[in-house]
Parts: C-alpha cells; sequence; structure tokens
C-alpha cells in the first residue's frame, strides 16, 4: 500500500505547512506495534497538498481560463484561489468565502468552462484545522465540456459565514439548507435558510465531529423516550 | 403551538386547532365537506398540507400546496421524516461495514448505492484497475437487473398513484421475480451488502446464470402486460401527457438527472459519458423523449429496462471464470463466504485453516474483520448513473480505518426541488402525477 501511483504528487518546492494536521486519540498506528486502539496515539497526516502549475491535461486550460474572467470581474489574479490541489485524477480549487461567488458565476457563465451543474454542497468538519474547521465541497460537472471539478470553500467555527449561491445554481436550494442543518454553516443570502432533515427546533448540528453518535433523548408530544443506550436492560 | 383544541367532530383525529398561524383543520378522509363549509366566504389563502401519511405521495413525503379551488398557486415539499443518520453511522464503522449501510439508503436500488460507494472507497485506495473483471460484470450485471427491479415499481407506484390498480400489482409481481434473482444471488431481497470494496461478497451460486437466462426470456414477455395496459391508454394519457412539464434549461439549473432530464431529448447517461466498472464495453442506447412531461418519462423507463435486459444478456455471455475479489490479502475479505446448514457464512475450508492449521490467518482474519483495512487520506467524488438520475459520493479519509466523512448526493433528494416547476399553476390531481414521474424514493432523500 506504499507509493500508490494514484496518490497526490507534492512538488518540492509546495507550501504543505497549512495542511499537515495532527490527530490525536483512538486509533490504531500505520505499522506495528500497539492495536489496542487505546494507546493514545499521536498522528500526523497532510489534507489536499497544494499543486504547482503545469497541472497537466485540461486542468491548465480550466483554471486559466477561471483566473482571467475571473480577473475580468475585478479579483486579483494571484488571489483567486487560497490553494489548488490534485488528487486521485480530481482538482480542487480552494477558494476564499468573498471570491466564492465569482468564481462560481465564472464556472458557469464563461463559454470554455460551462459548468452547467452543481451537484450540491457538502460539509465536512476538520475541528483540528484552526480557524478553518468547516469546509463546504462543490462538486461541479460541465456537461458540455464533461469535466468535473470541485470548488471548496473553508471558513472558521466563531465565523461560519459562506455566500450562497442559489441564485447562480437555484438546484443548491436544499443542498445548502442540508449543509446548514448538519454542520451549522449560514449561507448568507438563502432564501429560506431552514433545517430540512433534522425537526425545526433541533438543538446542534449532527454531523459535526464533537456531536456524538446516539445519547440524544427521543421527545414526542411531551414525553421522554430516553436514548437507546439509556434504555433499561431486561438482560 | 396549540393553544385551545376544540374538536368539531366525533373523529378524535379529525376537527380543527386554532393556533398563532389562523385555524388549522385536520381532515382524515370522507369530510372534506367539513373544511369546504368552514373556508367558504374566505378571502384569505388556504394552505393544505398533503402528508406526510398520504397513500399517494410516494413514501412520507409532505407536501404543503396553497391552494385556490382545484388549482395549486405554490407548491412546496417537507422532508426529513425517513432520517436515519446513515452518514453519521459510517463514520463509527470500518470502511467494508459501510456497505451494510449505504444499501438501505435508496432501498429501491441497493445494488447502486452499493457500488458507489464500493467505487469510491477503490478509487481512494487507488485499485480502480485491479478489481477483477467477473467482479465488474457481476456489478453491472446486478446494477441493470436492480434497474428493472427499480423501475417497475416507479411503474407499478405511478401506476396506482394515479388510479390504475392493475399496473400496479402486474409492476410488483415482475418486480418479484428480480427480487427472486437478487435471494438467489446474495441470499437477500434487498439490503444485500453484496457488492463489498474490493469486488463482490461471494460469487454466483451454482444454477444462477440459467435461472438469470430464464426469468430474462420471461420478462419482456410480462414487461408486456404492463406497457399494452398503460401505452396509448386514452385515460393514462389523458392524466399525463402535458403533466409535470419540465424543460432542458430548468432542469440544467436545478441539477435534475436522470430520466427527467432525457425527456427533455437530451441523451445525459454517466455509462456513456463518464462510463466506470467497464460500461463503455457494452453495447445498449440511452433513450430519450422529448416531451418533457409525466407521459414521456413513463414510456423512457420502459424502454429503459429494454435496454437494461440487452446488458445483462451481454454480461452473461461475457462472465468467464475468475476470482471476485482483488488479490491484495491486504483489502480483501479475508473469509470465503458460503452456504451451509445453518445459513450464509464463512466456508468450513476457512474456518478449518484459521482455527487448527494456521496461526498468521487467524491474527490477520481477526485484524482485518475487526479492525478493517486503512484508506490513504484524501477525498474523492464518484457519481454513477442510477434508476433516478446521478448518484454522487463524496468520500473524505484521514488514512484510518473509517470513512471520514461521506455524503451521499441522492439524485431524489436533488430532483424532488423540481415539484414547484413543475406543479405550480396545474391542478392538485397533477401534482400526484408529476411527483410520480421523478420517481422520488423518501429513503435516499433523507438518509
Amino acid at each position: 500500500m506504499t507509493n500508490q501511483p494514484n496518490l497526490p504528487v507534492v512538488p518540492e518546492n509546495a507550501a504543505l505547512l497549512d495542511t499537515v494536521v495532527t490527530k490525536h486519540g483512538m486509533f490504531s498506528p500505520s505499522a506495528g506495534g500497539d492495536t489496542s486502539g487505546f494507546g493514545g496515539l499521536v498522528e500526523r497526516f497532510e489534507l489536499a497538498p497544494a499543486a504547482m502549475k503545469p497541472f497537466g491535461g485540461w486542468f491548465d486550460d480550466v483554471s486559466d481560463a477561471i483566473v482571467k474572467a475571473a480577473a475580468a470581474k475585478g479579483l486579483p489574479t494571484e488571489s483567486v484561489f487560497e490553494r489548488v490541489s490534485i488528487d486521485r485524477g480530481e482538482i480542487t480549487f480552494f477558494v476564499s468565502p468573498q471570491n466564492l461567488r465569482t468564481v462560481m458565476q465564472v464556472l458557469r457563465d464563461e463559454p470554455s468552462l460551462r459548468f452547467e451543474m452543481c451537484m450540491g454542497v457538502n460539509g465536512v468538519h476538520y475541528p483540528f484545522e484552526t480557524g478553518r474547521e468547516l469546509h463546504a465541497v462543490y462538486p461541479m460537472q460541465s456537461v458540455t465540456h464533461n469535466r468535473r471539478v470541485r470548488v471548496e470553500v473553508a471558513v472558521s467555527d466563531d465565523n461560519p459565514h459562506i455566500p450562497s449561491i442559489v441564485d447562480i445554481y437555484p438546484g443548491n436550494n436544499w443542498h445548502e439548507r442540508e449543509t446548514w442543518d448538519f454542520f451549522g454553516i449560514v449561507f448568507d443570502g438563502h432564501p429560506g435558510l431552514t433545517r430540512i432533515e433534522m425537526p425545526d427546533d433541533w438543538p446542534g448540528h449532527p454531523q459535526r465531529k464533537d456531536y456524538p453518535l446516539g445519547g440524544i433523548d427521543i421527545e414526542y408530544k411531551g414525553a421522554t423516550v430516553p436514548a437507546p443506550d439509556k434504555r433499561r436492560s431486561y438482560s | 403551538m396549540s393553544e385551545q383544541t376544540t374538536h368539531s367532530t366525533a373523529d378524535p383525529y379529525a376537527g380543527f386547532t386554532d393556533t398563532t398561524e389562523g385555524r388549522v383543520h385536520t381532515v382524515t378522509g370522507q369530510d372534506w365537506d367539513t373544511i369546504t363549509g368552514a373556508a367558504a366566504g374566505q378571502t384569505e389563502r388556504l394552505v393544505v398540507n398533503m402528508g406526510p401519511q398520504h397513500p399517494s405521495t410516494h413514501g412520507v413525503l409532505r407536501l404543503i400546496l396553497e391552494i385556490e379551488g382545484e388549482t395549486v398557486t405554490e407548491a412546496r415539499c417537507g422532508i426529513g421524516y425517513l432520517h436515519t443518520g446513515i452518514e453519521k453511522n459510517l463514520e463509527y464503522r470500518t470502511w467494508t461495514q459501510g456497505v451494510t449501510f449505504v444499501t438501505r439508503m435508496d432501498y429501491l436500488s441497493p445494488f447502486f448505492n452499493e457500488t458507489a460507494y464500493c467505487l469510491a472507497v477503490e478509487k481512494l485506495l487507488g485499485i480502480t484497475d485491479q478489481i477483477p473483471e467477473r467482479a465488474n460484470v457481476i456489478r453491472v450485471m446486478m446494477m441493470e437487473l436492480n434497474r428493472i427491479s427499480s423501475h417497475l415499481v416507479a411503474l407499478a407506484t405511478g401506476g396506482m398513484e394515479l388510479g390504475a390498480l392493475s399496473p400496479m400489482i402486474f409492476g410488483f409481481r415482475e418486480r418479484e421475480l428480480v427480487l427472486d434473482l437478487f435471494e438467489l444471488i446474495t441470499g437477500l431481497r434487498m439490503n444485500s451488502a453484496y457488492i463489498r470494496p474490493g469486488g463482490v461478497a461471494q460469487d454466483l451460486p451454482d444454477g444462477a446464470v440459467e435461472k438469470i437466462r430464464e426469468t430474462l426470456d420471461l420478462l419482456p414477455k410480462r414487461l408486456k402486460d404492463t406497457s399494452d395496459l398503460l401505452v396509448d391508454n386514452q385515460i393514462w394519457m389523458g392524466r399525463t401527457v402535458g403533466i409535470g412539464f419540465l424543460d432542458l434549461p430548468t432542469c440544467m439549473a436545478l441539477g435534475i438527472t436522470g430520466p427527467v432530464l432525457r425527456s427533455t431529448g437530451f441523451a445525459h447517461d454517466l455509462r456513456k459519458s463518464q462510463p466506470y466498472c467497464g460500461y463503455e464495453t457494452y453495447d445498449f442506447d440511452v433513450p430519450t423523449v422529448d416531451t418533457c412531461d409525466v407521459y414521456g418519462r413513463f414510456l423512457l423507463r420502459i424502454r429503459e429496462m429494454q435496454e437494461s435486459m440487452k446488458i445483462v444478456r451481454q454480461c452473461l455471455d461475457r462472465l468467464k471464470p475468475g476470482p471476485v475479489m482483488v488479490e491484495d490479502a491486504k483489502i480483501a475479505w479475508p473469509a470465503q463466504l458460503a452456504v451451509g446448514s445453518d445459513g450464509m457464512g464463512n466456508s468450513l475450508a476457512h474456518i478449518k485453516n484459521i482455527m487448527a492449521e494456521s496461526m498468521e490467518a487467524l491474527i490477520h482474519h481477526f485484524k482485518l474483520v475487526t479492525e478493517g483495512f486503512r484508506v490513504p487520506a484524501g477525498q474523492v467524488y464518484q457519481a454513477i448513473e442510477s434508476p433516478r438520475g446521478e448518484l454522487g459520493v463524496h468520500m473524505v479519509s484521514d488514512g484510518g480505518t473509517r470513512p471520514y466523512r461521506v455524503h451521499f448526493r441522492d439524485p431524489s433528494f436533488n430532483n424532488l426541488q423540481a415539484t414547484a416547476a413543475m406543479s405550480e399553476g396545474g391542478q392538485v390531481a397533477d401534482i400526484i402525477g408529476a411527483i410520480a414521474s421523478i420517481d422520488p424514493v423518501m429513503g435516499g432523500v433523507d438518509r
């Protein structure tokens, strides 16, 4: 399982510091030794290392076209993307929240890009990535050019605001509500950002890593049913 | 919310409640005239809740309709009644155990959920090219059989919801033929957890190929029963032609995929445009119609079933003996499953090996089954063409033995957003047809 050809290619001069994170807790080491899972282990791993140009294939065309079109809309060329990463043959553009709407508009409207479909938005919670805990990931598809790219936005837990793109891609309406529901990311400008899967009065955002699995009492018509792990046992 | 409750009839569940938003009436059936009486002379808008328990809403879907007479002026969906937290649960199980969860999402197309999940895991592992040929053929075969059974339910329930009960009985009867095949091959009619990261759980049992061929000979005759009842049937066409209109630009804007998109005349199918599991080597067509309506989508599903049967026949011709799991012993499930006197389980030969012969094999078995394998850190998005459209899996690994985050972009979830565009301005009765043509499965919508 080492030296796999599909693992991300990390150039020597890539900026890696902000992507290496440290994990503590219950897991077993990659090789040998303690397998109990209770050893209080520490492991360092890397998230989405930055790729450097040339990216290869049509990745360069798409990336150049976005930068050029976004620059025409007033974004400084060097800061259109925070980082570009290529992993398993898929390209991810990391974009800051304030640039997101411009980039999305360009992806949809530019004839050389034509990403007609945004396949929704998905949250990922990285509690250890200080200041960038909450990520929103937008998978994009161009039917015309038969291409897929990914746009990723990271915000902090203290200020989890991302501009809504529902007016650009109307199909993202429910997806943004779901991401608000599960992660607590606020999509500013959404026409009606309410919970969609959980009940309206639910406290907390269940897909966050600090939210427990189970252990929540069930309320129904004024009565409370204890969580499965707290119920009486008859065995 | 409920300040005062006054029951106006003897039915304890019917009646009305005065709330801060106004008077809320509950209708339980056969008592609609109590509403029309109460609504008479009201100039304010009338908001009707249809569902979440309603025989015509395709599961626990709640429709919130603002109506003016029989005309729907606004339609909104309320979902979430079947949310089970599968995505959260996946983060607490090994990569292999995840299959057992995802198969329960969209319960009418379990093999698509399993395949999408496994393809994503394999892409993260970088073993996509190492999946044995036989495993890929079996996967394609199971998916296409599943497409037939799923479309049959779409036709059956769609017919039932519009009042055509005979197609419902025929549809479920034919689906049973396909489910019998699933039971023969995987041991279970639904929720099989048969497709696993690296291949499939076990090889086809003896006699499976012959049984599938038999069913394939029978199915076209049986499908004709259903299509004879509905195709060119004036009553059915009166309920479906020109209903639930959704054109190509609207589909694109709303991210609609699957039969609804293909009913606009656009032959977009991921099996052709971004093939997986070797779909590029099969000979099949992507049927389209250009009517953009409920009737067109219904015809499309019938033709897609014919194409699926074509693919299954090709699969049967291609099945060559060989492994059905990757060779890499660090990933492949260590046990050979077999059917014994007490049902399916580890084969006796394997038990003998780990319990009596090889300590290393026992350790290996124990580690891989309890802890699971590791998947290198990274994220992928894998999409496949499910019966309802693009089923996308966004999967993140932190390098551990459990998924860090798995998100299913279920086509039903996305496509249900078209309800308003399809039904506003039309009749109340036409909403049923429009939603039936989207064919949402609430298990997939809510996950």
